[in-house]
């Protein structure tokens, strides 16, 4: 048996209120892919903040044995010289800096009144090629993309010479290909003996890359399956997530009726609106029926947001051109506000950034986008704003105590709940739904197909954006596969599988090659 | 629980607590005099240009923590063009008042535009129409005092020595009847309205406040009304500026927190790029913000140049920092978003009281100033920590 690097033991955390972990257990063995799932507020993200100091040693009950002493962390810079890095799901990185500056922010190569820029680029460049980046080290940040950031970052934590790498839903913002890049990157870690801990919610990707998995519910540990002994199934560690059997991960749509055509595009175009002689959309024909929901498959940076975006009365990009017709008719959507009195709603997939004000409480998060639907002359009425909350918490089951809580406060699955709640007040017939289960754990995932679901029992049209693949192929009824801003496909459910999608998405990128 | 409940209600009305605070202190020290009818009286007269502004302000502020530099300049500007159209060109005083109005909202429209529709950063907007208009009102009045010998206008914006409402009902010295009235009045009107609204809500059958805190909250507060029109009728009665005081909190306060108008500037603070997704037109809400701080700058440039019975080209230096102070001691968040407008009327009470009371007690002005801006900074200190307080 392999040394165990590093032991949690009975490890409790509590907050005013809630016990947000109870007697966790967790051993890494040196050497290992040691992977961490759960769903959203099960406590992952907790354990890890123990681990690593933000909560500091005292605020918990419990023993950190790391490399066979016991650890007490005040502060993140305690666990960082032991050599625990952990990479949080939101980069931090500066993005008019450039990679180098970044990779040593406060680890500054040189003497404190004099850096040495040299060394700074050339360490900077030597760690990049060990994790795959062509790019020099004098790029700055917001020049790449998303997924080059997230391997900054992996360069920025091997420059602190990292024993135990914890990576945080590391590939949530990452197309197919770049997480699989990111993947590999860490076998190949492992082979040179590095110890590291993912935390994800893509089950696949965890039981490809992980020798142990480790179940965390509520606060504490299920399981601890290991690779070698145990048959990890997907099943069973959904089992174990959210405590039940799910039989089937999309729930049926029965007795749905297909109708007409509610709305359509055709050729529809759109560039950049800084770099304007980019075309992020080209050419762009789809339609939608009344009471189907339709896919949109693609790569992130497909150019299926901006579609979505430049749709809803052109709030993104500059030179939109093309026909919309919603209903038969043609309608010259010139603002947000005129897409959704033509009753079209589109739900963001960035919550936190375009959908919900989190200082607010979910009430009037709810009546944001139809503010006139509670007032008279302008006049909110705000007993009715309230009652209208609190049917939608009951109707969509939002976890929270009352509405008037913050939207802050809940997790992310909650947020998604309030999100949708917001625009299915807003009464639309056709929803854009962007990445609507991002972020978020199996339980509410399930829930929000069955909200889907329901929509478009009641004869509404809904387009779902999305990147993971088995739930396109799950909930869709047509699916429309988009790459490099171009329509490159139309595939009925019943032909569709994720070999076939993904087989147009490269066919297309070689053509363009 | 118990504790935490505590802690919440200590959180709420901390500015409130502060201020009780505050003035016990002064009384301590002024040995009862800041309490004084005549000072108290003072205290609104005095300060009354500091309300207006501060409420124009929280717009301002509510929309991304987003300030005004430039409203003690349109304040002088303004007065300089009424006074001189009143007393050296013989304009008709309703004539002067309308155009004095109309150049205060088309000065903040003017900066309006540029932020709201070009999106230049409202400091650097407002700090260039602080310079235009401080240098324009020295033009305007050649660099003279005009004094302003209309007792109309005078006598209608609070100004000169007879500045209250007269007191029809009779009283005799000492004790002004109508003051009076009017503050058991205010009260009555304030119970009505609170019982009126738990009808309503118990009929739809909707979630009440308990009953315990809501009469608690009922009769402190008809007892501060009381206590201080008790105070003003003691003295002269209600002073005039006090009546325009209260008809902008009463409207902007009824904006911000009832009208949908009023919503979309906290929402703009809260997250403009949600709220511009939610087909809420955001430039218009900066527009409408700046434009309105105009509209209100004039409204203070009159009570100003009334109260002073002249216009000066130095007039309104340091307004827009009185203003800018009170907000954010009254709990409007420098990051936008959070304050209302009688969080705001407390701040600037907060800044009153502190003025006031350190001139009674004689304290050296410019140590009063040193007090005014640390206050300031632990206000917003405040705010800060107990954001970060709220995240853990």
């Amino acid at each position: 048996m392999a040394k165990i690097l590093l032991e949690m033991k009975n490890i409790t955390k509590t907050f005013p209120g809630v016990k947000a972990l109870d007697n966790v257990n967790l051993k890494v063995e040196e050497g290992e892919i040691h992977a961490l799932v759960g769903e959203n507020g099960a406590g992952k993200s907790t354990l890890m903040n123990v681990l690593s100091g933000i909560y500091p040693y005292g605020s918990y009950e419990g023993d950190i044995i790391y490399d066979g002493e016991v650890c007490k962390f005040n502060k993140i810079k305690d666990s960082e010289e032991k050599g625990i890095v952990i990479i949080h799901q939101e980069l931090a990185l500066i993005p008019y800096m450039t990679i180098g500056e970044n990779m040593f922010l406060g680890n500054e190569r040189g003497h404190k009144f004099a850096l040495d820029w040299n060394e700074t680029y050339g360490k900077a460049d030597e760690l990049l090629k060990t994790v795959g980046l062509k790019e020099s080290s004098r790029t700055l940040i917001k020049d790449i993309g998303v997924g080059k950031q997230q391997l900054v970052e992996i360069a920025k934590a091997l420059a602190k010479k990292v024993r135990l790498l914890i990576l945080d839903e590391p590939t949530s913002s990452l197309n197919e290909s770049d997480s699989q890049a990111l993947l590999e990157l860490m076998l190949q870690f492992k082979r040179e003996g590095m110890t590291s801990i993912i935390i994800s919610h893509k089950l696949n990707e965890v039981s490809y890359v992980a020798d142990k998995i480790t179940v965390i519910r509520d606060g504490s540990t299920i399981e601890t399956m290991d690779k070698k002994t145990d048959a990890i199934t997907e099943d069973r560690i959904i089992k174990g997530m959210v405590g039940r059997d799910l039989t089937d991960r999309f729930p049926k749509r029965e007795n749905v009726k297909i109708g007409d055509i509610l709305m359509e595009v055709r050729n529809w175009n759109v560039y950049h609106p800084l770099y304007t002689e980019r075309k992020v959309v080209d050419n762009v024909s789809m339609n939608v029926r009344r009471g189907e929901v339709v896919g949109i498959s693609g790569l992130m940076g497909a150019g299926r947001t901006e579609l979505a975006m430049s749709i809803f009365g052109k709030s993104y990009g500059t030179n939109i051109s093309g026909q919309l017709f919603i209903d038969g008719k043609e309608v010259h959507l010139r603002s947000v506000r005129e897409a959704i009195n033509n009753k079209l709603a589109y739900v963001t997939e960035d919550r936190k950034g375009n959908g919900l004000i989190l200082t607010n409480p979910i009430k009037i998060n709810t009546t944001m986008a139809n503010l006139d639907a509670v007032s008279t002359h302008t006049v909110i009425d705000k007993d009715k704003e309230y009652g209208i909350a609190v049917d939608y918490k009951e109707k969509l089951h939002t976890k929270c105590p009352t509405v008037e809580q913050n939207v802050g406060n809940l997790s992310g699955g909650n947020q998604q709940k309030v999100l949708l709640a917001k625009w299915m007040f807003a009464d639309p017939d056709v929803l854009i739904l962007d990445e609507p289960t991002r972020g978020i754990d199996v339980g509410a995932k399930y829930e929000i197909y069955c909200i889907i679901n329901q929509l478009v029992a009641e004869g509404k049209s809904v387009i779902m954006i999305s990147s993971e693949l088995p739930e396109v192929l799950g909930m869709c009824d047509r699916i429309y596969v988009m790459n490099e801003g171009r329509m490159v496909g139309e595939l009925d459910r019943s032909e569709a599988s994720q070999e076939v999608i993904m087989s147009y998405i490269l066919k297309s990128s070689n053509k363009g090659a | 629980m118990d504790k935490a409940k505590v802690m919440a209600g200590v959180k709420k009305y901390t500015m409130i607590i502060a201020l009780l605070l505050v003035t016990l202190f002064f009384t301590w020290r002024t040995g009862g005099k800041i309490l004084l009818p005549q000072n108290v009286s003072n205290l609104i007269a005095q300060n009354a240009y500091v309300f207006v502004l501060a409420t124009g302000m929280l717009l301002c502020i509510l929309t991304g923590g987003n300030i005004d530099l430039s409203v003690g300049s349109i304040v002088c500007f303004v007065g300089a063009v009424g006074a001189t159209l009143m007393e050296n060109k013989g304009v008709n005083v309703w004539v002067s008042i309308l155009v004095m109005v109309l150049v205060g909202t088309a000065i903040g429209a003017w900066q309006a535009f540029w932020i709201a529709y070009v999106h230049v950063p409202p400091f650097i907007t407002t700090l260039s129409g602080m310079l235009v208009f401080r240098g324009l009102s020295n033009v305007v009045l050649q660099g003279m005092t005009v004094s302003i010998t209309n007792e109309f206008f005078v006598k209608l914006f609070g100004g000169g020595a007879d500045c209250y409402i007269p007191d029809f009902l009779g009283g005799g010295e000492g004790m002004n009847i109508t003051c009076m009235v009017a503050g058991v009045l205010a009260c009555a009107i304030y119970v009505v309205i609170v019982l009126r609204g738990r009808m309503a809500r118990a009929k739809k059958g909707y979630e009440m406040e308990a009953l315990a805190p809501a009469v608690t909250k009922l009769v402190v507060i008809c007892l501060v009304i009381l206590a201080f029109t008790y105070k003003l009728a003691q003295y002269k009665g209600i002073p005039t500026a006090l009546l325009w005081v209260m008809v902008v909190v009463f409207i902007y306060g009824y904006i911000t927190s009832k009208t949908t108008t009023g919503r979309y500037f906290y929402a703009v603070g809260g997250n403009e790029k949600a709220t511009k997704l939610s087909g809420i037109n955001t430039e218009r809400v900066y527009f409408i913000a700046y434009t309105n701080m105009g509209f209100l700058a004039a409204l203070a440039g009159m009570l100003t140049i009334a109260r002073m019975t002249s216009a000066q080209p130095t007039y309104g230096q340091n307004y827009e920092m009185d203003a800018i102070g009170s907000c954010f001691i009254g709990g409007a968040s420098a990051y936008g978003g959070v304050g209302t407008v009688p969080g705001v009327i407390v701040g600037a009470v907060l800044m009153g009281v502190i003025n006031l009371g350190m001139s009674i007690m004689g304290v050296d002005a410019n140590y009063q100033r040193v007090v005014k801006g640390l206050v300031l900074l632990a206000a917003v200190i405040f705010d800060v920590v107990s954001k970060k307080g709220g995240k853990n």
